[in-house]
């Protein structure tokens, strides 16, 4: 069965490159811009991994991950976090928060969908 | 017996010594006589009496005036010639008794004055000698003095109850610019020796980092400095270090004690923008890079991964790497010019003991909050690089939201670390808060009961280059609040060198008897040589207040310990807002083009009212001066509620047989030199000074506190003659 991967960022210039690559890979990929639509698309197209960036309108990917966390019906979701932000505290913060991965940019594409795969299967 | 009753009984002798005999004679007379010759007795008295009558009373009329005018002489004139005697013994010796009366009382006054002659003579010889003691001393102060002017920080020294015993000239300059209003006319209204740091300074900061110090001190640790960031009212951001200044004794039975500290000021308002400013710039660099970079990285590997790429695709692809590389070149060109003109400082971390900050902060959350808090395991030798004060004030804001939301009533805490980083986590079972309301709790300004400050829980984190965050341990029902900072390098343990250092560098010449001031709100049972006062006066532009006058000029200026800081001082002229009345203008010399433009009352009020704050207020016929204040009462607000002392009044208690209390003539009395009268700040100089010769002038009457010279002066003839 393909796995469906949601990328949440809101800069169209990582979602283009992400999106061509992880398609090509063979994943059924959606697209969400901020925090709100994360969430919204997260209960509607039913994801197996989120690639959530941290820096977002609405509500950071921060938040958006703690949200997902609380809900026990999400508890199978692989949660990327891709961020700008590569200080060491943000990096325990989003491991605190419930991503399974935190992946600093820029970041190698290869690397990235092998950890990917590495999570799903 | 007192010299009036003394009077009254000799009155009644005299009329007795001339009366008695004639009576008693008259009566012996009577009594020999036979029954006829009585009868023509009486009728000769009868005829003679009224006669004899007029002469007595004629007599005892002349003998009274003879009386009165040798008790006058000898009495009254014994009496006020002791009181100047006194005066020349005390207050002022140069004053002499005025030869006057009977040539007895004239030649006891002459030797009176050759006896203070010869004093004089022998006194000035001992004051030479202390004269040249004291150069010495003062050419050391100077240099001090010369040292600490030169210094580009602010330099305040206070003892432990937080009163100013020393500041230089920039600290002035710091707190001037600080203060609130106009402030060309406070000329250092809140700074001034006898005052209270508080009023500058937050008073639980001050504490905070006095009591880091004296567990240092404990600890025997060779850092024995405190660094704290403090925001005053009008928004400014200074950095202060304080050091300790110990008690001269120092033995192993008997450490030195803390007896005040110095603390070192710096405005660091600019430098703090320009330090967000270059952390902006940096942050665009790193992270905006980082965005810019991942996009180009992304989008290049894609192309490389697929020669044979739909050219649709390839298009956009390349189209995103031109973009981004333009938005790098941009925003490096705009980083590379703001980074130019903002300077490298960093925001001061302390290295503190985790431990330490913990059991602050409990102690602080039970005693504020009545919580009660626990500890569980305690990494006990973990260093954090920390502003402690921030960092506590956190915490006690994060348990009073969890009390004041969820009720929660107990708190844990737990210290650990990972690597680099240190956690401190405030953990509690139960009720969980949703991540919503903590977001919001995270950017509001920590205020806990009437502890406020604009600092929010995010910014406490970023000071810090650390993160918090809100979490839960489900599977035991707990939840917390976990505070990430940086760990700082272990401190060794340098306690004999420190010892060594801090004999050598103990300076030797301070020698401030405010350190052994105590209390800081007025006690009035403090001595009058111990308490901080505003004197004070005013020139109005009549004498009632009632029908509309106003106070057109206020002066005051600082006593404390037997001195008038002439640089301490008020010195206003007020737009009355009404016409000046033209009789006045001799007196105070104040014109209409003099107020003209000038600031009116509910502008200098206030300043006026931060100057006397926490200390007591000194006026010449204070009664006058009050009224005209009270009248401004309801309007501004201010109450003018310390205490008053009245120097007239005061000048009663001292001299009742004196005919003149007015301040001219005290003055005189004591000695002053008057010059600059009628300004306000001119005579508030010369009661001033008139105050200060008094003080020990009571003391000889047994009056030694605040509440006993406001008792004595209540009592006094004049004080019940309402204004």
């Amino acid at each position: 069965m393909t796995k469906k991967i949601l990328i949440v960022d809101d800069e169209p210039n990582i979602v283009l490159s992400l999106e061509f690559m992880l398609k090509k890979e063979g994943f059924d990929v959606a697209v969400a811009g901020d925090g709100d639509a994360a969430l919204e698309k997260i209960a509607a197209f039913a994801p197996d991994l989120v690639l959530l960036d941290v820096m977002m309108p609405k509500k950071s990917g921060y938040e958006v991950c703690q949200t997902v966390r609380a809900d026990p019906a999400q508890g199978a979701l692989k949660i990327v976090m891709l961020s700008a932000k590569g200080r060491e505290t943000e990096v325990a913060k989003g491991l605190a928060m419930g991503a399974d991965a935190y992946v600093t940019k820029p970041f190698s594409t290869k690397e990235l969908v092998a950890q990917v795969k590495a999570l799903l299967a | 017996m007192n010299a009036k009753a003394r009077f009254a009984v000799a009155v009644v002798v005299l009329l007795l010594l001339m009366t008695g005999p004639f009576l008693l004679t008259a009566g012996v007379v009577y009594g020999d006589l036979n029954e006829e010759q009585r009868l023509s007795f009486i009728q000769a008295m009868d005829r003679w009496l009224p006669i004899g009558g007029l002469f007595t009373i004629v007599a005892l009329f002349l003998g009274l005036q003879l009386l009165r005018g040798l008790f006058k002489q000898y009495v009254q004139g014994l009496m006020a010639m002791a009181e100047t005697l006194r005066l020349m013994l005390g207050a002022n010796r140069n004053f002499r008794v005025v030869m006057d009366g009977p040539p007895e009382v004239q030649e006891l006054g002459r030797a009176a004055n050759d006896l203070a002659q010869q004093r004089d003579a022998l006194l000035d010889d001992v004051e030479a000698r202390i004269a040249q003691a004291n150069t010495s001393v003062e050419e050391e102060k100077n240099r001090l003095a010369a040292l600490m002017s030169e210094l580009a920080l602010g330099v305040v020294v206070c003892n432990l109850d937080g009163r100013i015993l020393l500041y230089n000239n920039r600290a002035r300059l710091q707190f001037k610019a600080l203060a609130q209003g106009p402030t060309s006319m406070s000329g250092g209204a809140l700074i001034g020796l006898g005052r209270s740091i508080f009023s500058m300074l937050e008073r639980a900061q001050i504490t905070h980092a006095l009591e880091n110090i004296r567990q240092r001190i404990e600890k025997g640790s060779a850092e024995q400095v405190a660094n704290f960031i403090t925001t005053t009212r009008t928004g400014q951001l200074l950095r202060a270090q304080m050091a300790p200044v110990l008690s001269a004794t120092d033995t192993k039975e008997s450490p030195a004690q803390v007896t005040g500290y110095v603390l070192t000021i710096e405005n660091i308002t600019k430098n703090f923008e320009r330090e967000t400013q270059r952390d902006q710039a940096l942050q665009s660099l790193t992270d905006g890079s980082r965005s810019s970079l991942g996009n180009i990285r992304a989008a290049v590997e894609n192309l490389i991964d697929n020669p044979d790429m739909d050219p649709a695709y390839r298009e956009r692809f390349i189209g995103i790497i031109d973009e981004e590389t333009a938005r790098m070149s941009e925003r490096l060109a705009k980083t590379t010019t703001e980074f130019a003109d903002s300077l490298k400082t960093r925001w001061p971390l302390e290295d503190v003991l985790g431990m330490d900050v913990v059991v602050a902060a409990q102690r602080r959350i039970e005693d504020k909050l009545q919580m009660t808090t626990q500890s569980e395991s305690l990494e006990d030798s973990l260093w954090i690089r920390a502003d402690s004060f921030a960092l506590i004030q956190a915490l006690t804001f994060l348990a009073s939201r969890l009390q004041d939301h969820y009720d929660i009533r107990e708190l844990r805490f737990r210290l650990s670390s990972e690597g680099h980083m240190a956690y401190i986590d405030l953990i509690w079972s139960g009720t969980t808060v949703s991540s919503e309301t903590f977001y919001t709790w995270e950017l509001e300004s920590m205020n806990v009961g009437s502890d406020s400050t604009p600092l929010t829980l995010r910014d406490v984190a970023q000071r810090h280059g650390g993160e918090i965050w809100y979490q839960r341990e489900k599977a035991i029902h707990r939840a917390y609040f976990r505070f990430v900072l940086p760990v700082a390098e272990p401190q060794g343990q340098a306690s004999e060198s420190a010892h060594a250092l801090r004999g050598d560098s103990r300076p030797e010449y301070y020698d401030f008897n405010l350190f052994s001031f105590s209390d800081s709100r007025i006690d009035l049972d403090r001595k009058l040589t111990e308490v901080a006062y505003s004197v004070f006066d005013t020139e109005t532009t009549g004498l009632q207040p009632s029908e509309g006058d106003e106070i057109i000029q206020i002066g005051a200026v600082r006593a404390i310990n037997g001195r008038l800081l002439r640089q301490e001082v008020v010195d206003q002229i007020i737009d009355p807002r009404i016409p000046l009345k033209p009789e006045g203008i001799p007196i105070h010399g104040i014109t209409e083009d003099m107020v003209r433009g000038q600031p009116t009352i509910d502008v200098v009020l206030p300043v006026f009212y931060e100057f006397c704050n926490d200390t007591v207020l000194v006026a010449h016929n204070a009664a006058f001066d009050m009224r005209f204040l009270q009248m401004k009462e309801a309007r501004t607000g201010l109450k003018f509620d310390q205490p008053v002392l009245d120097t007239l009044l005061l000048s009663a208690v001292i001299h009742p047989n004196q005919e003149s209390h007015k301040l001219e003539a005290i003055a005189e009395r004591l000695g002053i030199n008057v010059i600059g009268r009628h300004t306000a700040l001119g005579d508030a100089f010369v009661t001033g000074e008139v105050f200060l010769k008094m003080i020990p002038l009571l003391a000889e009457k047994g009056i030694f506190t605040l509440r006993q010279a406001l008792e004595a002066a209540e009592k006094t003839y004049y004080a019940r003659v309402k204004y």
